[in-house]
């Protein structure tokens, strides 16, 4: 049966979601059981595989992340056959995922895909007032959905506890990016991973991470999302740890682990509190029904309903807590810095294709329970407590971070930083409602962030070239011998250890690796939001034009407070990011390893497959723009929207129709376009960039010269940048250390000390009371026991002696008895004549 | 009556081993023992699974059933019977494939263990292995309380002698606080046994329900004191309550838990917190919800409190360890701190959540014992300082470890996830308990993190700390081990992709007996009611009947 289910995928649509995550899923299980294979083959099935120094030619002769390492001989073919499996499921995934995307749009085009049509008849006047864009069709429930029982749960065995897939708009537009994001960074990895020891291990587990954030994506209930939002948080564990011997990167891996853990299983406490209310997670059962939506909004909640906090508003607060650590917004943010730690493909995986596209993703996908019966859109806004809180937190992380990118001297780092700084220009969109702009930027970003992530990983690899050139170089040069017996001397040069990431070690590389180059600056003017050519400048100013809509509309406080802070986040993020190109590329370069920096030839294959995806992903970090362009743009607008802005149009049939308020929530107009937002996203854009240019192009850093910020913001806030504003120290304090303390000194003092003290204490008292008997069994039971016998021997003793044979004492003994008698006698008569 | 013949045959399959075992020259075929063990407890786990096969979910009572009368005896007018009564429903059916499906495990890592090398006593250790899987056994198929009990004190003994002789250096004290703890428990028991057989006048549990459910206020109106006085009743649901915490070991009755496990072998370890911690949460499922219904629901909230303590508790102290098997060993605390906070939802979530995570502590755990014991075996030390590296040594077993160890703390895909989700959906759904409950039992989930990754981190990753004497041969798994791992592995993914099975077979039984418990309450509440009603009235007429006097 589940072989004809399979079968009828490939051609059913409804049940075609099932494969898009099924392909990586099976490839991570394939690629590990070929790994057993591969012990079995050789000859030793329990034995560990045969191992080769790390520098063995078999993987390229050098390797930073494995000093003085032996690592598992894997023979060619093994490593091949881990790509090509790898690579397969993805492009199936890819084909599949893309089928579904286009043959939604044919089947239900447009405008009505994702209909809901129980809503629709409660707006049903405004519906034949509007006339209809795109293709009619008369599809019931106008998606892709399937579901199968899972387990038997519920009161009665009807209601059985069910998954399945659903396929609307929101997850199209995700399946539309997620496999061709994730597919070049498969390619990527080809050549990234292309000398790793441990490539199958790598693409076993980053298939696995597609797989997770695919399942998310197709998952029609929040048990199944919260499988692949679990799933993701393993392999971002397992990836960033993926060079477990280092301490920093074990460390970060368990951080990433236990902070995002803490956030779902807070989430998870949301999830079973909702279902304990509609004992239903499937997504169209609750969030896209206007009356349980209304019962969840006019329930008390459980905690701090008192203070008027709804149900729907409580739930919102705690899936939203699985949001801000999934998408590493304040105050859970402090692990994706540290998540660089992993293969630079990983990072690219995180920061853009999945995981914290993962946490925005699931914030829209329950948009409705988050708003409950509030409308930011309203004459009067109104905004629930979720909605307050992602506006407030959303926009004070995308500030917070951006200052912090600033001042990073890690090429990764400003990177890592930039993604939180955008993930809260997304959270903050979320909370003034604005969620199609936060979908929108959702997308671009993952195109841009995934192209500037590789290609800074294109750039540590050139550097990693570079070191490894200088340092043969030098060991030529000074003596031949370290080659026996590179076990332990190789690599093991720590004095001058160099940092490959460190952008002041670099300069100048846009002579060494120029089509890095290239797409790092599409990347990076995508992300700074340079006007008009860029699909950031686009999405973003979607978003600041829905700030300002509200601003000047209805006059909302918490839409200006939005738009102010976003536009200066904004200006920030030009600046750091012409900070970054142009000391990663501009000017002269500024130590030896950057003069020989390369990728290995232009047509090698770690040069090819570590590029061609960047040029795809430069395409889509500027054409994903077009897609969400206002009709009513000047000229722009009349080429790229002639009917309609196509994004808005296609993503407004997510969410139900509903009115609170008095007006439409979700179904809401793109809002028209205004000379000021527009000017003033062109201004951050242009401004940031020109004082970046300023500072670091006109004048490049020449070598050991300092950051010239420092002479702008002074020492003490350049290091409080730098360090995070010590986020970490004192977090570290706060919860760590306490943690620990608390665990060896009270809860260990209480088990061993108290509970097992007492346990002794009654047991010394039952050894107390044992030693008491023992001690009067020998006094009074012995005593009686031996006294008895003793006794008797005495008085036999004492009766013998009266038996001393002299009549007279024997006469004496008879009258004294016979006067004792008779005084006995003559009382008992005497006092019987008394009574 | 025929099929019922199967359950017998499960039960006594491993007694029958442990004679044939008897007759084994252990000088002479010393291989021969632990294969005969070995086969015994294989074509047990084999029947059992036949059971499993002839399960009918449908029918939420008790399935191939097998009675004999064992004794009757007059007292005064009335008869008291005891039977050998067997029987299986959805409750049980599940923990009885657990029971089989771990020992042939336990009896197959100790094919290599060191410290039976060392000590031998083969024969010995083999028997008692038999011995204490057939008590384990008759504990969760025996449906009569005087030989429940017997099979109940029975695993106490097998118990004792493994970890006293075959166990670590302190084996001796921790083999008797695990014996005069479970004892003191169940002396209480035997105790509550006697008045409850008195009272209803039977020992067989299902006509003794028959009589709980026509009146839920039973054992308050004993004697014919038909008051609405409460004490008897919850004096009887201590008893038997302490005899499990102490069994499960629900905090603060849990202090013997860490020194057994630790000073146990592998194979002792495993058991222990496979089987023998169940037999405890059985025993409330079985006894305190089904004897005491009205009782359960008055005290489920202190019960679910204890509960969450000791999931927050066991973790907290677990994470403070530096003994890697002590580590694993609080870890249980907090696992089985879960199960009773299912339990004591009182709903079928909760309940079918509790059992099917103590099947997955069961496996989960044990497999944590497994991983410690294949270590130990190496690095003959039980300090995480001393270990680093293994995922690099041992390749293979870090993969297999590293599963084991998510499906520990709950990961989506694997076991513990669907067991714990579970839970947490019945606790809070539930109407006996706050929202408090659930909200610290989540923080419990997130502490589950915190120590298995700080065990996995030290254990398995950063530098490599080879293993004393280490040659090619030592990273080397046996086959005994890659036998003992992977049906682990098979049950952690089975029930973590596709629980339907497991929910299916214990579902009519909970929810059955969640109607049962929900009915009684009422009832009993109704009945409390009436009783106070009449003695109020019954004061009225005396204080009428004394102002007439008057």
């Amino acid at each position: 049966m589940l072989f004809d289910l399979f079968g009828q995928a490939f051609s059913d649509k409804n049940l075609m979601p099932w494969l898009v995550p099924f392909w990586p899923l099976a490839g991570f299980a394939l690629i590990s059981l070929l790994t057993l294979l591969l012990q079995f083959l050789q000859r030793d099935f329990t034995k560990p595989l045969h191992t080769i120094p790390a520098t063995d030619h078999n993987y390229g002769g050098h390797h930073p992340d494995y000093d003085g390492m032996d690592v598992p001989y894997q023979p060619f073919w093994f490593r091949i056959t881990a790509i090509v499996i790898g690579m397969t499921a993805m492009t199936l995934t890819l084909f599949f995922a893309w089928s579904l995307v286009f043959g939604a749009l044919d089947d239900f085009g447009a405008g009505t895909f994702g209909k809901i049509p129980s809503a629709e008849q409660a707006v049903e006047e405004e519906q034949a007032a509007e006339p209809e864009h795109g293709a009619t069709s008369d599809c019931e429930d106008c998606v892709y959905q399937s579901n199968i029982e899972w387990m038997s749960l519920g009161e009665s065995s009807e209601t059985g506890f069910r998954i399945g897939t659903l396929v609307d708009p929101l997850t199209s537009i995700m399946l539309f990016m997620v496999p061709i994001a994730a597919g070049m960074i498969f390619v990527y990895s080809i050549g990234y991973m292309w000398h790793d020891p441990r490539q199958a291990r790598f693409f076993a587990l980053i298939c696995l991470f597609a797989g997770g954030m695919l399942t998310l994506v197709v998952a029609d209930n929040l048990m199944l999302m919260f499988v692949g939002w679990e799933i993701m948080g393993l392999c971002s564990y397992s990836l960033i740890g993926f060079w477990y011997e280092k301490e920093s990167a074990y460390n970060a891996a368990v951080k990433a682990f236990t902070v995002t853990r803490v956030a779902d299983v807070i989430m998870l406490l949301g999830i079973v509190y909702l279902w304990s209310l509609t004992g239903t997670l499937n997504f169209r059962d609750i969030l896209y029904n206007t009356e349980t939506l209304q019962m969840l909004g006019n329930t008390k909640a459980i905690l701090f309903g008192s203070w008027g906090l709804s149900a729907s508003g409580l739930i919102g607060m705690l899936v939203i807590t699985g949001t801000v650590g999934k998408s590493a917004q304040f105050p859970l943010h402090v692990w994706l810095p540290d998540a660089m730690e992993g293969p630079t493909p990983v990072s690219a995986m995180i920061h853009a294709a999945a995981m914290v596209s993962a946490g925005v993703y699931a914030v829209i996908r329950m948009y409705p329970l988050y708003v409950g019966l509030s409308n930011p859109h309203a004459a009067d806004p109104t905004f629930s407590a979720p909605l307050l809180y992602m506006a407030i937190a959303g926009s004070f992380t995308a500030l917070f971070a951006a200052t912090m990118g600033t001042a990073q001297r890690d090429v990764k780092a400003v990177l890592a930083y930039s993604t939180i700084s955008q993930l809260g220009f997304m959270i903050a969109a979320l909370g003034i409602g604005a969620y199609i702009a936060a979908a929108f930027h959702l997308i671009t970003h993952a195109f841009f962030k995934a192209l500037l992530f590789m290609s800074s990983g294109s750039v540590i690899h050139a550097m990693e070239h570079g070191e490894h050139h200088v340092h043969e170089h030098h060991a030529h040069a000074h003596n031949r011998q370290g080659h026996d017996d590179h076990h332990h001397d190789e690599h093991g040069h720590d004095e001058e250890h160099f940092d490959a990431q460190d952008m002041f070690n670099m300069g100048g590389l846009r002579h060494r690796i120029p089509v890095t180059f290239w797409t790092f600056l599409i990347g990076g003017l995508s992300l700074s939001g340079f006007p008009l050519l860029t699909a950031g400048f686009w999405s973003k100013d979607e978003i600041l034009a829905d700030a300002w809509n509200g601003t000047t509309v209805h006059g909302s406080g918490l839409h200006m407070m939005v738009f102010w802070v976003l536009a200066l986040a904004a200006f920030l993020t030009a600046f750091y990011t012409m900070r970054q190109l142009g000391l990663t590329f501009w000017g002269d370069a500024r130590t030896e390893e950057a003069e020989h920096a390369g990728l290995g030839g232009p047509y090698s294959i770690v040069s090819v497959a570590m590029q061609a995806p960047l040029i795809v992903l430069a395409f889509f970090a500027i054409v994903a723009g077009f897609i969400g362009v206002p009709p009513d743009f000047p000229i722009l607008g009349s080429i790229f929207s002639p009917e309609h802005n196509f994004f808005h149009n296609l993503v407004v049939y997510t969410l139900p129709a509903m009115a609170n308020g008095g007006a439409e929530v979700f179904h809401v107009e793109a809002p028209p376009v205004r000379f000021f937002p527009v000017f003033m996203s062109v201004l951050v854009a242009l401004g940031g960039l020109f004082v970046g240019w300023l500072m670091y192009w006109r004048k490049p850093l020449k070598a050991g010269q300092a950051d010239p910020l420092i002479r702008i913001v002074g020492e003490n806030v350049y290091t409080t940048l730098q360090r995070r504003y010590y986020m970490d120290d004192l977090y570290d304090w706060l919860f760590v250390r306490p943690f620990r303390w608390v665990g060896i000194n009270v809860i260990k003092l209480i088990d061993k000390g108290f509970i097992d003290g007492v346990l002794h204490k009654i047991a010394a008292i039952f050894i107390w009371i044992g030693d008491f008997i023992k001690t009067l069994n020998a006094w009074l039971i012995d005593g009686v026991g031996d006294g008895i016998p003793k006794a008797i021997f005495g008085f036999g003793g004492w009766m013998r002696r009266t038996q001393s044979g002299r009549v007279q004492q024997y006469l004496l003994i008879v009258l004294l008895a016979m006067i004792a008698i008779g005084i006995l006698f003559a009382l008992s008569a005497g006092a019987l004549a008394i009574g | 009556m025929d099929s019922g013949f199967l359950t017998t045959l499960v039960l006594f399959l491993p007694m029958v081993g442990f004679g044939v075992l008897l007759f084994v020259d252990s000088e002479k075929n010393k291989e021969a023992l632990k294969w005969v063990a070995l086969g015994f407890s294989i074509v047990t786990f084999f029947f059992s699974l036949a059971l499993w096969a002839g399960f009918d979910n449908a029918n939420p009572d008790l399935q191939f059933v097998q009675q004999w009368n064992w004794l009757s005896i007059q007292i005064g007018s009335t008869q008291i019977s005891s039977d050998y009564y067997v029987g299986v429903d959805g409750l049980s059916m599940l923990l009885i494939v657990l029971t089989t499906f771990i020992m042939p495990i336990g009896i197959l890592i100790s094919f290599n263990a060191s410290v039976l090398k060392e000590r031998g006593r083969e024969k010995l250790y083999y028997s008692l292995l038999l011995l204490l899987e057939w008590a384990m056994l008759g504990v969760f198929m025996i449906q009569d309380l005087i030989v429940f009990y017997v099979f109940w004190e029975v695993t106490l003994v097998p118990m004792y002698f493994l970890i006293g002789i075959w166990g670590s250096e302190e084996r001796v004290y921790a083999a008797v606080k695990f014996f005069l703890y479970t004892m003191s428990g169940s002396i209480l028991m035997l105790i509550a046994i006697l008045f409850v057989g008195n009272a209803a006048g039977t020992f067989i549990l299902p006509d003794i329900i028959a009589q709980v459910q026509a009146n839920p206020n039973l054992w308050n109106e004993t004697a014919g004191m038909a008051s609405s006085s409460t004490v008897t009743g919850s004096l009887l649901f201590g008893a038997f309550f302490i005899a499990f915490a102490i069994k499960v070991p629900i905090f603060p009755f849990h202090s013997w838990l860490p020194d057994a496990h630790v000073q146990a072998p592998t194979a002792g370890s495993v058991i222990l917190a496979g089987v023998l911690l169940k037999m405890g949460t059985y025993g409330l499922v079985r006894f305190n919800l089904q004897l005491f219904p009205a009782e359960s629901v008055q005290f489920a909230p202190l019960i679910a409190g204890l509960g969450v303590v000791g999931i927050i508790y066991g973790a907290w102290v677990s994470y403070a360890q530096d003994n890697v098997k002590k580590l694993v060993a609080y870890s249980s605390v907090s696992h089985l701190g879960f199960v009773v906070l299912g339990i004591f939802a009182l709903n079928s979530q909760g309940l079918q959540g509790a059992t099917l995570q103590m099947v997955n502590h069961g496996i989960s755990t044990g497999g944590l014992f497994l991983l410690v014991g294949i270590l130990y075996e190496r690095w003959h030390t039980k300090e995480m300082a001393d270990y680093g590296g293994v995922w690099k040594l041992m390749p293979l077993f870090g993969g297999i470890s590293l599963v084991i160890a998510l499906s520990s703390m709950g990961l989506p895909g694997l076991n513990g996830f669907v067991g714990e989700f579970t839970i947490l959906m019945g606790s809070v759904g539930s109407v006996y308990l706050n929202f408090f409950f659930t909200l610290l039992g989540t923080i419990g989930v997130i502490l589950a993190a915190t120590y298995i990754l700080k065990m996995y981190q030290h254990v398995y990753m950063g530098d490599n700390k080879p293993a004393p004497h280490a040659d090619e041969n030592t990273y080397k798994l046996h086959w005994t081990e890659l036998a003992v791992l992977i049906p682990i592995l098979f049950a952690i993914f089975w029930i973590g992709i596709q629980p339907g099975k497991f929910f299916d077979t214990m579902g009519s039984s909970a929810k059955q007996l969640v109607a049962y418990v929900d009915e009684s309450y009422d009832a009993y509440e109704t009945r409390q009611a009436d009783l106070e009603a009449e003695s109020a009235a019954q004061v009225e007429t005396n204080d009428a009947t004394e102002d007439s006097g008057d």
